[in-house]
């Protein structure tokens, strides 16, 4: 009797132990991911700092490492994401409101809904090949700010879209119900009560997925977006951006435009740092407002 | 629909267009169909409804401008290279004088950086998936689930910068030390086995500038946050009853999690598994940076590779004639990205579909 106790006081004291062993490794694995986000952003400041000064965010690109600047690729990137953004965001949020407001179940509203779904996760560079063929090619728009911008926008289209369906999800139907009591039209009930209690949602997809656009390289290398350009004056213009210069730099032998690349990249992260704490405090500002009704 | 007013409101607003209905019914019942059809289905909202319906239509669009534009010059492809040359041959030099288009070194290199990153991604990601949903303290998990976000959120390019000049020069230090060890293991089940040679020359844990290990550990890293998050709603979906049964037979923690709530999640678990591998071979920065552009078959991380997407972006970067056949190979070895991550993509969303009616 005492032995059978002594056994099972022995197996849970190590089960005990294995488990707390094991919760260990689980918080060793979660912390890993950050770990290596600090080291890497510790490399990247490190790397950058005797190259980061005003002259570099204002001169033109150079072969010389010590006169080039990212002036060109910091317009282009707001350049393109400005008009991602115009195509993609009202293209965007109409689809998610047809979804959610108005298509009735059944097989094309399934078809749609599967159809973006897969979207969201064929590869970006695979964009890339569709802007090459039809926007430069086919359309003639060539290597533009324009041909970049819509290959970007059909990329971070399921993204608004299933972000504004979430937001849209979200409002309760008795909002709408007291709208169309009152003898509103769909539409009203829509423009005057739905999208502004959804806005907050939707702003926030909006601008993650405008971060990701700004930080995407692949497409727009597909679309062609050079280097060495000057910074575009129209939407025809052709361009480069931020992450296009980062990538030219690293590729290149000489510890220098490391150097400048990662200066590029401080550029670039303090830029989606910027886009990200403003949708944070968006979202705050509106669900504070909103308790506060 | 969620939306019960939309399912509520559509039959009546079919039975009023349609004149048959409208005209057998009552006076009275007309008028109510008549404003009805005002409400809904004015020349005004008509045209709203249609509009919006067209815009959901450009992701229809969408697919079938990447399915046309792939196949398309695809076919112009394979006109001049056949299919058997394309799945046969194991070379795949297109801008040699001697050219060769067979995928398979492609598909090596993909398939190389595809598992050393699921090496990664896999468990850390369910481990961090486990932490976030059992273990850690409210106030902890408030700092860790965004803190493991911003890694989602850091742009690949970025990530082939660390995976070049941080990464890989910190294996070529550390993997000399470590080489003789793993060497000496691997040579000595190799001589247990029968009719296998060992490795006539010693591991020296050598490591080029480009090297699928690097660039595969990096990609890892990124699709950690992927894993984690999706293995997280997994293991949330599972009914609160579940853990308290177990707990109640006088398991531990850690069984209670590993033996009933993971098995339980493990189909949401295996959707993430996939997508984080779909997302692993799409990548194309970090491979591009990191791995270099030498097509090789082979399944040995040390060695410069490249994957499919590499060599697009290869293709893409120089101004390569139109009709030349290395710019024409470029879509071929898209459609087969294509139809490998889309394959996986939906594999993984039925997965996840049947999951959520479970529970």
């Amino acid at each position: 009797m005492t032995d059978a106790s002594g056994t099972f006081q022995l197996r849970r004291d190590r089960r005990k132990a294995f488990g707390a062993f094991m919760a260990g490794f689980f918080f060793l694995a979660t912390v890993f991911g950050l770990l290596v986000l600090i080291a890497l952003l510790v490399d990247v400041a490190v790397q950058a700092a005797p190259w980061l000064n005003v002259e570099f965010l204002t001169q033109m690109p150079s072969r010389l490492p010590e006169r080039a600047g990212i002036w060109p690729a910091i317009v282009g990137s707001l350049w393109v994401m400005g008009l991602t953004g115009l195509i993609a965001v009202p293209l965007g949020v109409a689809s998610a409101i047809y979804l959610e407001e108005y298509a009735t179940e059944g097989w094309f509203l399934q078809t749609i809904q599967v159809n973006i779904a897969n979207l969201a996760g064929v590869p970006s560079v695979i964009y890339g090949i569709l802007g090459l063929a039809i926007f430069v090619r086919f359309v003639a728009l060539g290597s533009s700010v324009m041909a970049g911008a819509m290959t970007l926008g059909l990329l971070v289209l399921p993204i608004i879209i299933i972000s504004t369906q979430e937001a849209l999800r979200g409002i309760p139907s008795g909002m709408r119900e007291a709208a169309f009591a009152l003898g509103a039209t769909r539409s009203q009930v829509i423009w005057s009560h739905v999208l502004p209690s959804a806005a907050p949602g939707i702003l926030t997809g909006v601008i993650l997925s405008l971060s990701r656009a700004i930080g995407e390289t692949a497409p727009l290398i597909m679309v062609g977006a050079a280097g060495m350009v000057m910074a575009p004056n129209s939407v025809l213009d052709p361009f480069t951006v931020l992450p296009i210069q980062i990538f030219n730099w690293t590729a290149r032998p000489q510890d220098e435009f490391r150097g400048l690349a990662a200066a590029a990249i401080v550029v670039l992260m303090i830029l989606l740092f910027a886009m990200n704490l403003s949708a944070i405090l968006l979202r705050n500002y509106f669900e504070g407002k909103r308790a506060g009704d | 629909m969620t939306d019960p007013t939309s399912t509520s409101e559509a039959p009546v607003s079919e039975s009023a267009v349609d004149p048959a209905a409208a005209s057998a019914a009552s006076k009275g019942s007309r008028t109510g169909e008549t404003l009805h059809a005002n409400v809904f289905d004015s020349p005004k909202e008509r045209v709203i409804r249609y509009a919006l319906g067209a815009c959901a239509l450009v992701s229809i669009l969408t697919t079938l401008g990447i399915a046309a534009v792939l196949v398309v010059e695809s076919a112009a492809f394979f006109q001049e290279v056949s299919i058997g040359e394309f799945l046969g041959s194991t070379q795949w030099t297109p801008q040699f004088a001697d050219k060769h288009f067979g995928i398979w070194p492609l598909i090596a290199g993909t398939v190389l950086i595809t598992v050393i990153s699921a090496l990664v991604s896999m468990p850390l990601g369910l481990a961090s998936a486990i932490y976030l949903s059992a273990y850690a303290p409210v106030w902890l998990r408030k700092w860790l689930k965004p803190g493991i976000e911003l890694l989602a959120g850091v742009p690949t390019v970025v990530y082939g910068y660390f995976a070049l000049t941080f990464v890989t020069p910190l294996l070529q230090t550390a993997l000399p030390h470590v080489a003789p060890v793993f060497y000496e293991a691997y040579a000595f089940v190799l001589r247990l086995l029968p009719f296998v040679s060992p490795p006539t020359e010693p591991w020296t844990g050598d490591l080029g500038v480009f090297n699928a290990l690097s660039a595969g550990i990096v990609v890892g890293i990124m699709v950690i946050p992927m894993v984690a998050s999706l293995s997280e709603d997994a293991i949330q979906a599972v009914p609160r009853s579940l853990w308290n049964g177990a707990y109640a037979l006088g398991a531990t923690k850690l069984e209670v999690v590993m033996r009933v709530v993971v098995p339980s999640a493990f189909s949401g678990i295996v959707a993430s598994f996939i997508l984080a591998l779909s997302r692993a071979i799409g990548e194309t920065m970090i491979v591009t940076l990191a791995a270099g552009a030498t097509p090789k078959l082979t399944l040995d991380p040390t060695e410069s590779i490249q994957t499919m997407t590499a060599f697009i972006v290869q293709m893409g970067k120089g101004d390569i004639a139109q009709s030349t056949i290395e710019y024409k190979s470029l879509f071929a070895v898209g459609l087969v990205l294509f139809l490998i991550t889309l394959g996986m993509n939906i594999l993984a969303n039925r997965i996840v579909a049947r999951y959520q009616d479970k529970y």
